[in-house]
């Protein structure tokens, strides 16, 4: 493969490059089915056989059915309402915590006087405010959209922090030589350099938004994919619990996506290491 | 007087209780080519710094009557998410001179490479850009912080006749601080042996050489031992 890939003409290597990494990246994906797969049949078999008890382990058809049938009915509503409540709280937590990232990252004085307040804070497990947002905003969408703020307020704030106090100084000085005001210092160079840090910040929030959605809705809510978990459990339902971690994870991986598609579009200049192929 | 591009005068420069520089005086003219030849640490980078404005504190005068200087860094410190052609322009925002931009990529040698981000170019080609921005402003002076010493021999040789035709083209006066003395006396008109700390210039070499000239030139060759003397004498070799 090596020598082949050497022989390409420098010139024009376009289309046959891009067929050749097309082709590689499919036969990437198939390796990453065949674990799934293989376990989801190990699980039929060995439900079927009766290994496990059905009432405990549903079999992964069954499990299929079982989303089927709730797609057919409430499913849909407990998936929008979960997504509102995500994304509300993802952006305002994460909107507040990049206003306070460059706030702190940029002035040294703002960093002595908020920093201490937010380690403060952040030393807090965030479940606790639990109780405190029950009794202080009720049990209605409110308390759920603040505990996801959050949750994901702390992750795009501390990546922000550090994405800002890791830019090479060097850059920043050929602004400075070029006389660029404060203002033009953080659109041409500081933002753009801190991109990558910002967008880890963003990918780790949104995936702890989920993560206090799911506590939030299992403590009190009438809809919601928490809210199909605990009637799944009280209910003695694994089917419908499984099929609520199912549309969890797909929903997660769904968004997490989304940020990684952006990642990749905004930051296709960065020079970094990406794993190495077993053909190399 | 007038006739000086720079005129500057350092009295005392110090980090903390260290004096790096003292009693510094240098006259740049115009279309000339002046070599600050050290070793590490001796100061010579913060005396350049001082002529690009970038360090501002210090006991001393600097007068400019050159309006345009330029200034180029060790490394190329390109903006990484820019491309070939953005960073070229990286002064003036979006609305660079195009024209100007393409007829500086060719003349660096980059014809083809407008739209290469940086992680694509190789050191050399990288610090080609570094010089084609610096020129972007269309300078009088141009201010060179050891700028080739990152790159390899042969590449250095390359670089060095570029910005030597580069200079020539485009009337600029170079202010270059290297410590590779082959370097110093093929580019300059004047070299400057400096001494370790706290560096005062203590000597001046003057190249009588026309350009273009012929690195084995034996004059060349004297002149380096003759600087060679001067340095060890300085007790910096």
């Amino acid at each position: 493969m090596t020598s082949k890939s050497k022989n390409l003409p420098l010139e024009l290597p376009t289309p046959r490059r891009a067929r050749f990494s097309l082709h590689n990246a499919w036969r990437l994906r198939l390796k990453g089915l065949v674990l799934p797969v293989l376990i989801v049949l190990l699980l039929e078999f060995v439900v079927r056989i009766g290994w496990l008890p059905s009432y405990q382990m549903p079999a992964p058809s069954e499990i299929a059915l079982t989303l089927r049938d709730l797609a057919d009915g409430a499913l849909w509503k407990h998936i929008s309402a979960s997504l509102l409540r995500v994304l509300l709280g993802f952006a305002i937590g994460a909107s507040l915590a990049l206003v306070f990232a460059a706030w702190v990252g940029l002035s040294r004085e703002a960093e002595a006087y908020l920093e201490p307040t937010f380690a403060g804070l952040r030393s807090i497990p965030s479940l606790a405010w639990v109780p405190l947002l029950l009794l202080w905003l009720g049990i209605d969408e409110t308390s759920k959209i603040v505990l996801i703020a959050i949750g994901a307020f702390f992750p795009v704030y501390l990546n922000g922090v550090a994405a800002i106090r890791d830019i090479d100084r060097k850059l920043v000085e050929v602004g400075q030589m070029y006389g660029f005001s404060r203002r033009r210092l953080v659109r041409r160079i500081l933002l753009p350099a801190a991109l990558p840090g910002l967008f880890t910040g963003l990918r780790s929030g949104m995936s702890l938004a989920w993560m206090f959605l799911v506590a939030a809705e299992l403590i009190a809510a009438t809809k919601g994919l928490g809210y199909l978990l605990s009637d799944g459990r009280e209910t003695s339902r694994p089917d419908i619990v499984l099929a609520a971690i199912i549309v969890l994870a797909l929903l997660g991986k769904l968004s997490d996506g989304l940020l990684a598609g952006l990642e990749k579009r905004f930051l296709a200049w960065r020079d970094t290491f990406n794993g190495q192929s077993t053909e190399d | 007087m007038t006739a000086h591009l720079l005129d500057i005068r350092v009295e005392r420069k110090s980090f903390a209780a260290t004096t790096v520089l003292k009693n510094i005086h240098l006259q740049l003219q115009p279309r000339e080519t002046v070599s600050l030849l050290g070793p590490s640490g001796c100061g010579k980078s913060t005396l350049l710094r001082i002529v690009a404005g970038l360090e501002k504190d210090f006991q001393g005068e600097l007068r400019n009557n050159a309006g345009e200087v330029a200034f180029v860094f060790q490394e190329p410190r390109l903006m990484p998410w820019l491309t070939v052609e953005q960073n070229i322009g990286f002064s003036a925002d979006n609305h660079y001179d195009r024209a100007w931009v393409a007829q500086l990529i060719e003349e660096v040698g980059l014809g083809g490479f407008a739209q290469a981000l940086p992680k694509a170019l190789s050191g050399g080609m990288a610090q080609r850009v570094a010089i084609a921005r610096g020129l972007y402003s269309r300078p009088q002076v141009l201010l060179l912080d050891e700028p080739f010493s990152a790159v390899d021999a042969f590449t250095r040789m390359k670089l060095q006749d570029l910005l030597l035709q580069l200079a020539q083209r485009h009337a600029i006066a170079l202010l270059l601080v290297t410590h590779d003395v082959d370097e110093a006396l093929y580019l300059s008109d004047r070299v400057l042996v400096m001494d370790n700390r706290p560096s005062s210039i203590r000597q001046q070499l003057s190249v009588d050489l026309p350009h273009p000239r012929d690195r084995r030139d034996p004059q060349l060759a004297s002149l380096k031992a003759l600087s060679l003397t001067e340095l060890q004498r300085a007790h910096v070799i």
